[in-house]
């Protein structure tokens, strides 16, 4: 799951993810709907993008940790290409 | 005791685009090794090699502060802030990227490659206004001394970005010495060989050769052989 503010940056790194025929992505603007996203679905890492900031991030943790303990949930840097995939790997390796 | 960790430049990971061709120190894009994620807030160290009338279309970036330091040629910048510029050798770049900026870059010159630099620093804050800047360097200034290009504060020489970070560009003659005092404890120094030999401390380092030190407040360069060369001071937790 990725959540950002900005509709494209998330649009372009939803695109991104999904490139990998191995991991599927939601992506998610509103702290509401990626709680009601994480409830329907379960997902194994959650990347917080960019605008999301301190206090919604503490209590989105908060959340998807009762959900799932196991989720990993990682801050998302750069927005684009360059580092999401050893964001992701870096993630699902400490699974 | 200081420690210190050496990516000799064959061992960089490698992308062929065609048009681009990139070494790349630490883990970037389809390149992948858990051991060279970063270091301390050095995240990227790109070496970039466009070819003529080729570039990067408009993609996006939030949350980093990019720098691009031109080496040979010039590179066309555009980003969503309007600003439309030309980054040449002996310039420096910086966007701070922060809650989103789209931007493309563009090699104009049809038959020269441009080869550049490509340096991204984890901020020190999240969800900053983006931000643009480029500064055009005396090359001249960095003749046998460390000319300082990039540091944390607005009205210090060279650009500035959002972390506590300090870079320094060298162009040494033959057997030319310095010693570079680290600003604040906590800081590593990710020294990167441009061109020629230098020796950091007693490490021999060739041609983009990286090496990082940290746990030591100062270190010494000397230069080989004619050498130019990149020192970036940044913070090692962050």
């Amino acid at each position: 799951m990725v959540i950002c503010r900005h509709p494209e940056i998330l649009a372009t790194i939803v695109r991104l993810i999904n490139n990998n025929p191995e991991w599927s992505a939601t992506g998610c603007e509103t702290d509401q709907s990626a709680i009601d996203a994480f409830k329907a679905i379960n997902h194994d890492v959650v990347l917080i993008g960019s605008g999301v900031n301190t206090e919604s991030e503490t209590q989105l943790r908060k959340v998807f940790i009762n959900l799932n303990p196991l989720v990993k949930i990682v801050q998302h840097y750069g927005g684009g290409s360059g580092l999401l995939s050893a964001e992701i790997y870096s993630a699902l390796n400490s699974l | 005791m200081a420690q210190t960790v050496l990516h000799k430049a064959a061992t960089r990971g490698y992308a062929d685009h065609g048009w681009l061709k990139s070494y790349h120190t630490f883990s970037f894009a389809g390149y992948y090794n858990p051991e060279r994620i970063n270091f301390g807030a050095l995240r990227v160290l790109n070496d970039d090699s466009v070819d003529g009338g080729r570039g990067f279309g408009e993609h996006p970036h939030d949350n980093m502060e990019i720098i691009s330091i031109p080496l040979e040629g010039d590179l066309e910048h555009r980003d969503s802030m309007n600003n439309i510029a030309t980054i040449k050798n002996g310039d420096i770049q910086v966007m701070s990227a922060g809650t989103g900026i789209y931007h493309s870059e563009y090699n104009k010159d049809t038959y020269n490659k441009v080869k550049f630099l490509q340096i991204w620093v984890f901020p020190n804050k999240r969800n900053v206004e983006p931000r643009y800047d480029q500064l055009s360097l005396q090359p001249g200034d960095r003749h046998n001394t460390l000319q300082q290009i990039l540091s944390p504060n607005q009205e210090d020489a060279g650009v500035w970005i959002h972390q506590d970070a300090w870079f320094n560009i060298g162009d040494f003659d033959k057997g030319v010495s310095a010693n570079y005092k680290l600003h604040k404890a906590g800081q590593g120094v990710y020294v990167f060989v441009l061109k020629g030999d230098i020796k950091v401390n007693d490490q021999l380092l060739n041609t983009r050769d990286g090496f990082g030190i940290w746990d030591t407040d100062q270190l010494n360069i000397t230069a080989e052989t004619d050498a130019e060369f990149l020192l970036m001071e940044v913070p090692m937790e962050f």
